[in-house]
């Protein structure tokens, strides 16, 4: 174990360039593949936290009777989806937009606004087609004049989600592959200085394994480096655009923690796949 | 202890390097291999540490065959076995203490026995002072010794010679042959591949002689092909 720890290092300094660039592609690979898992963390977020906002408002016909509305909020209750609604009266709503837009206050004249209910939704039943399915319900009351909710902005911020998702997965796998291919290189390349040190070893009957495991922990330092540095920079990326953007959370430990491990996966899988093809050379 | 039974060999470019081979060499003998340049010396040698295997007939050596050794026998039989070569093949980096141990590390050796067993192989090649050398700083003569010792480090029970002086003048050559003999005295078996007649006319061990990959001659007569030419 320490020679095989001692020719992995050795490694690295036989080969510089390459061993620095297989750091940094399997660096590159995880941090594309971080930053639009950034974008997708922070996403969430904002998600649940516009759902907590989401309200289904149906605005009521003039002159609906209170009683009415109150029946109809009965009804409302009884959907699964919904977890409270509420009658906002005329007045309320007056005095609710007066407060709201202070200096126009004048422009609002008592029976402008309508009553209206206002219904939130249970978590988890706040997606784009449950919304959409409550409001084409409340659309079946007869004194249900409208009802307005904020599909736009839901949908679009699922799909942006989504589309961060699969342009993380993409560009990180594109990365990944070429991490891949570097790291095959520099064992090819490893395995070409030490040939004559390989066939020794197995003349004088080292196991494959024994042969192998420098070149794997060469790639799972590597991975681990890579994982880090694109950790790293992943941070120094939130700092900068939360101070000059908007505020962005960064992964919690156990998400960071699990790129540094993809990062030492990618490493040793590449190791692991090239090493025996380029032994079976000497 | 080895047994050739009717070896043939056959590489995919060059074709018939061994053909009809069958002999048996007994514990701690000597031997001398003989013949002409691509006669199929190192072939024979290579079948003996299955970096060859035969493409008919058999090959065995102590417990090993070539008919059924899995990957973990050769293992096992290699670190059994000596082998040094006509150029040294030692590890230009590495002093000659550091490879002579190289052969204990590889093969997973504790490090606390491995010192102990580098200075007496050295001192048994006659090179107990240069342990600190590279190979570099030693003579051809010296740079086979180092060689030796990384093959008796691990105790063989037989030491393959592929034309071990092919690279050194003839007072090198006697010292190194010497040494060999020394070794096999203790009795390991040692099997020399050479074209220097004149050893084998001055020494009285058991020769085989090879030619276009057959054995025309073996002086101890064994049972099995003989006299082709
Ligand atoms: N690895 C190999 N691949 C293909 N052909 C080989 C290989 N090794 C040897 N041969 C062929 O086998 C034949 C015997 O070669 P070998 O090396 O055994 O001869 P040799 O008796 O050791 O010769 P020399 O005295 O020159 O060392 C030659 O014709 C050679 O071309
Ligand atoms: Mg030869």
């Amino acid at each position: 174990m320490r020679l095989a720890l001692r020719e992995a290092l050795l490694a690295f300094r036989r080969a510089p360039l390459l061993s620095v660039l297989s750091v940094t592609t399997i660096a590159v690979s995880l941090f594309a593949f971080g930053l639009f898992g950034l974008v997708a963390v922070n996403l969430r977020s904002a998600l649940q936290r516009v759902e907590e906002r989401v309200e289904v408002r149906a605005f009521l016909a003039e002159g609906t009777p209170a009683d009415a509305a109150a029946a109809a909020i009965a009804d409302i209750l009884v959907f699964p989806e919904v977890a409270t609604a509420e009658y906002v009266t005329p007045e309320r709503a007056l005095a609710r937009a007066r407060t709201e837009l202070g200096e126009f206050e004048d422009v609002f004249e008592a029976g402008v606004l309508p009553g209206s209910i206002e219904l939130r939704l249970r978590e988890g039943q706040r997606a784009p087609a449950t919304v959409a399915a409550v409001a084409r319900r409340l659309r079946t009351f007869p004194f249900v004049d409208d009802v307005r909710y904020g599909a736009e902005w839901v949908e679009k911020l699922y799909r942006l989600r989504t589309i961060a998702t699969v342009a993380g997965l993409a560009l990180g796998a594109a990365f990944a592959a070429v991490a891949v291919i570097i790291i095959g290189t520099t064992i090819r390349m490893t395995v070409l200085a030490r040939a004559r040190e390989i066939s020794l070893m197995r003349l004088v009957g080292a196991t494959d394994g024994f042969i192998r495991l420098p070149f794997l922990l060469e790639g799972l330092a590597k991975g681990v480096l890579g994982g880090g540095l694109a950790l790293g920079l992943l941070y120094i990326a939130t700092r900068v655009i939360s101070a000059q953007l908007i505020e962005v959370t960064f992964f919690d430990p156990p998400l960071a923690a699990g790129g540094v491990l993809a990062g030492a996966l990618l490493g040793f899988v590449g190791s692991a796949v090239s090493v025996g093809r380029q032994l079976r050379r000497v | 202890m080895i047994r050739y039974t009717s070896v043939h060999k056959e590489y995919p470019r060059t074709g018939v390097a061994l053909t009809g081979v069958s002999l048996a060499i007994g514990k701690g003998e000597f031997v001398f291999l003989t013949g002409p340049s691509g006669a199929g010396k190192s072939t024979f040698l290579k079948l003996l540490f299955f970096e060859e295997r035969p493409t008919r007939g058999e090959v065995k050596i102590g417990p090993v065959s070539s008919a059924t050794a899995r990957t973990r026998d050769v293992v096992d039989l290699r670190r059994r076995l000596g082998i040094v070569f006509q150029d040294f093949r030692l590890l230009e980096d590495r002093t000659a203490e550091q490879n002579v141990a190289f052969a204990l590390e590889v093969i997973g050796t504790p490090q606390g026995a491995i010192p102990a067993r580098v200075a007496r192989a050295l001192a048994q090649v006659g090179l107990a002072g240069k342990g600190h050398a590279l190979p570099r700083e030693l003579s051809g003569g010296e740079q086979q010794r180092v060689a030796i010792a990384r093959a008796l480090v691990n105790d063989p029970f037989v030491l393959i010679a592929d034309e071990p002086t092919g690279n050194l003048d003839d007072r090198a050559t006697r010292g190194i042959f010497d040494l060999l003999r020394a070794i096999n005295a203790s009795g390991t078996a040692v099997i020399m591949a050479t074209h220097n007649m004149e050893l084998i006319r001055r020494n009285p061990y058991r020769t085989l002689e090879l030619n276009r990959g057959q054995l025309v001659f073996d002086s101890a007569d064994t049972p099995g092909d003989g006299e082709g030419t």
